[in-house]
């Protein structure tokens, strides 16, 4: 049975038909209990042990309180409010090219700037664009196949490749590891599944582009990438959601796992809706993100340009188990108006010779609170491990918060550790001098803003990187006067 | 070119330009002299339209148009260049962005097409020439570890790809060796032409031996109090202020 057939199904056996926007689509009513975590995992005809998982998944989230460590408040979470499931309703059965993808999907895109099309500007990007829960079109399948590269939506992992999942799926984030992960690891609906065979250098930067569109639908992205011994690939992740007043959760897991010699970059611009100048809307980001080294010499390099979301609670982590592996953090976040990110990242070390680095850049403008938190972890096994933190705070105005708190915790006297940190404004004397030279006020600030950020947007893969710099731009509207 | 009348600038409560009066027309040099204190840099900066220095009295037209009601960077995009004393480091701003970004505001503002990038490039290399700047330069952060001099040098070739109206040089002098201020000295020069102005701010006469000022002025107390040819500048040298303060007093 097809997947809109399975759904027709559903629907006729009592769950109610749902539709938002321009787009027909077919979501599960609100409420979560485990006849529900089923319904989805029959909706995407999934194999008993991933059912399964789910649901232990689901019954161990029962247990748990929501964190309130982080430096952030909001309202509650009504998570008998949510809808679960939330897919646009496909016109015809079958495969789906693009041809076959529903024009008003693809103009959506077109105005977010996804190149769905090869000719598109971003040419040489491969794009699994994930519309609410499913995955609608795949590019360059073609190239990737040839190369042996896997790159497809997680449900079509789960058809298609069932025994690489139950392999490595909750691997590196367990199902029991985080409140929000946990009710990912019950709920999700789509996501990405990459897989390097050994010694590939994936042709292609991948790039998946999520957005939330139907109301009051969490996103449960799951996103799983295996880089097998001597492969390559760099993946880029960017978000956006339209304006809503009512917030809306957005709890993703992303797994990494580089196996020998292996290297992950991955690379993310996330500009979900911040809510309005009065902090009314704009998305929960509850991210669990997190790679594991596990091979000797590998590499996982994380890039984030965190500008949107009304709350960010992330911390794209790296395990460091291979001997001689490398972890690196750059990220940029930005705090204007009432946003709250509490972001940062974590580096465990366990083998030995690892090495990790940590440049984080955090721009607080109006109300905003930004809060970096980072913990660098030598184990006992770590020998000669060496990690480099640098932290830089950058305040506009007299009423926005930079807050830090590294936690180091060193189990091995071979290691080192530094940790550089600083806090500063963007001064008179530099926004008159860019004056004095005829430059506006406006492209003064984001000139000076992207100064600061720049050890972090060079990471980016080129396109992006001047993408994440017009992004800062917009997000900092305001910010100044 | 210039022509300021009885202009008065407070900063912070302080009264320090007190009624002054100053005309400088196109195509001439003129320095402005005085012991420290006295504001010469308050006038640089209140023409720039420094936020801070507030114009209290007076007027200042330049070029037919009401200085003082123009904003700094459209008074900046209409040819007035200041070169700072001490010029500010902007961490990670590339040199070159900075400058083409300024060179495209003031064409903008003309009406101009935005120049093209290997033009700019030819165009800012020629002047690093002149100004004996080394190619790292071009990849370097806006003043970003540069040395003093370095910094000084920074200014006046901005100033040459700009090529303003209007250059006020506060103590573009200070902080220079002898060889770095010849370079300066003849950069400077190379930008003197008649449909052009340049005001120096300066505390010693030594600029001035490169640079051969058409008028000089003393300013002391927010007045000038004292105009002359170049040979004043001779003679503050010899004698100091003092003279010319009893004097006035």
């Amino acid at each position: 049975m097809t997947e809109n057939a399975q759904l027709q199904d559903l629907v006729g056996r009592g769950y109610q038909h749902g539709f938002v926007t321009d787009i027909e689509s077919e979501s599960l009513p609100p409420g979560l209990d485990e006849d529900v975590v089923r319904a989805i995992s029959r909706i995407k005809r999934e194999p008993a042990f991933l059912t399964e998982w789910r649901l232990k998944a689901f019954r161990h989230w029962l247990t748990l309180r929501e964190p309130t460590w982080a430096h952030v408040r909001f309202n509650p979470v009504d998570y008998q409010g949510i809808s679960y499931y939330s897919a646009p309703k496909a016109k015809t059965d079958g495969p789906k090219s693009l041809d076959e993808v529903d024009p008003k999907l693809l103009e959506t895109y077109e105005k977010l700037g996804v190149p769905l099309h090869e000719r598109a500007r971003l040419a040489g990007v491969a794009v699994d664009a994930v519309f609410d829960s499913v995955s609608v079109a795949t590019t360059f399948k073609d190239r990737l196949e040839k190369a042996g590269v896997i790159f497809c939506s997680f449900s079509d992992a789960v058809q298609k490749h069932p025994e690489l999942l139950e392999q490595y799926l909750g691997s590196v984030v367990p199902h029991t590891d985080n409140y929000y992960a946990c009710l990912n690891s019950a709920v999700f609906s789509d996501g990405s599944f990459v897989y390097i065979p050994k010694g590939v250098r994936c042709p292609m930067e991948l790039s998946t582009y999520f957005r939330i569109n139907a109301a009051k639908t969490g996103q449960f992205e799951r996103t799983l990438i295996v880089a097998d011994a001597g492969s390559h690939v760099s993946y880029l992740e960017g978000c956006t959601a339209p304006m809503r007043d009512e917030n809306q959760l957005h709890a993703a897991v992303v797994e990494l796992v580089a196996m020998d010699d292996a290297e992950i970059k991955y690379s993310t611009v996330q500009n979900w809706y911040p809510g309005d100048e009065n902090g009314v809307g704009g998305i929960y980001n509850f991210v669990t993100k997190r790679g594991e080294c596990r091979g000797r010499n590998s590499r996982i390099s994380w890039t984030q340009v965190e500008t949107g979301s009304a709350i960010t609670w992330k911390y794209p982590s790296c395990v460091l188990r291979g001997d001689n592996s490398v972890g690196e953090f750059y990220s940029v976040a930005l705090a204007n108006h009432c946003q709250q990110a509490d972001t940062g990242t974590k580096m465990i070390h366990v083998g030995a010779n690892t090495r990790s680095t940590i440049v984080s850049k955090g721009i607080s403008a109006g109300r905003g609170q930004n809060t970096y938190r980072g913990l660098v972890k030598i184990l006992p096994t770590a020998h000669g491990a060496r990690n480099f933190t640098q932290c830089d705070s950058l305040l506009m105005g007299g009423r926005c918060g930079a807050h830090t708190f590294p936690y180091v915790e060193v189990k091995n006297p071979t290691a080192t550790v530094e940790h550089e940190a600083s806090t500063s404004r963007i001064s008179e004397d530099q926004l008159f001098y860019c004056l004095q030279r005829g430059i506006s006020e406006e492209d003064a600030v984001n000139m000076i803003v992207n100064g600061f950020c720049k050890s972090v947007f060079k990471e980016l893969p080129m396109e992006f990187a001047v993408e994440a710099q017009n992004l800062l731009a917009v997000s900092l509207e305001g910010a100044v006067g | 070119m210039l022509s300021i009348k009885d202009l008065r600038t407070t900063v912070g409560n302080r009264k320090v330009l007190d009624g002054l009066s100053l005309e400088v027309p196109a195509g001439e040099v003129h320095a402005i002299m005085g012991p420290n204190g006295s504001g010469k840099s308050t006038l640089a900066y209140t023409l720039a339209g420094r936020p801070g220095y507030e114009v209290t009295g007076g007027s200042v037209s330049y070029r037919g148009e009401d200085l003082l009601a123009l904003e700094p960077e459209a008074r900046a995009q209409r040819g007035l260049f200041l070169g700072f004393q001490y010029p500010v480091e902007i961490p990670g701003v590339n040199n070159v962005y900075l400058l083409k970004a300024a060179l495209n505001a003031a064409r903008k503002q003309r009406g101009l097409p935005e120049v093209d990038a290997f033009e700019f490039l030819t165009l800012v290399r020629e002047k690093m020439k002149i100004m004996q700047m080394d190619e790292s330069f071009l990849s370097r952060g806006v003043n970003e570890g540069f040395s003093g001099g370095e910094k000084k040098r920074n200014e006046i070739l901005q100033m040459l790809v700009l090529e303003p109206s209007l250059a006020l040089l506060d103590e573009t002098d200070s902080g220079l060796d002898i060889d770095a201020l010849k370079v300066v000295a003849n950069g400077v020069n190379t930008l003197r032409s008649p449909d052009r102005a340049i005001v120096l701010v300066t505390h010693y006469q030594r600029l001035l031996d490169y640079i051969k000022p058409d008028r000089v002025h003393v300013l002391a107390r927010g007045k000038i109090i004292r105009s002359g040819g170049p040979e004043l500048a001779q003679e503050l040298e010899a004698r100091g202020y003092d003279w010319l303060l009893t004097d006035a007093a």
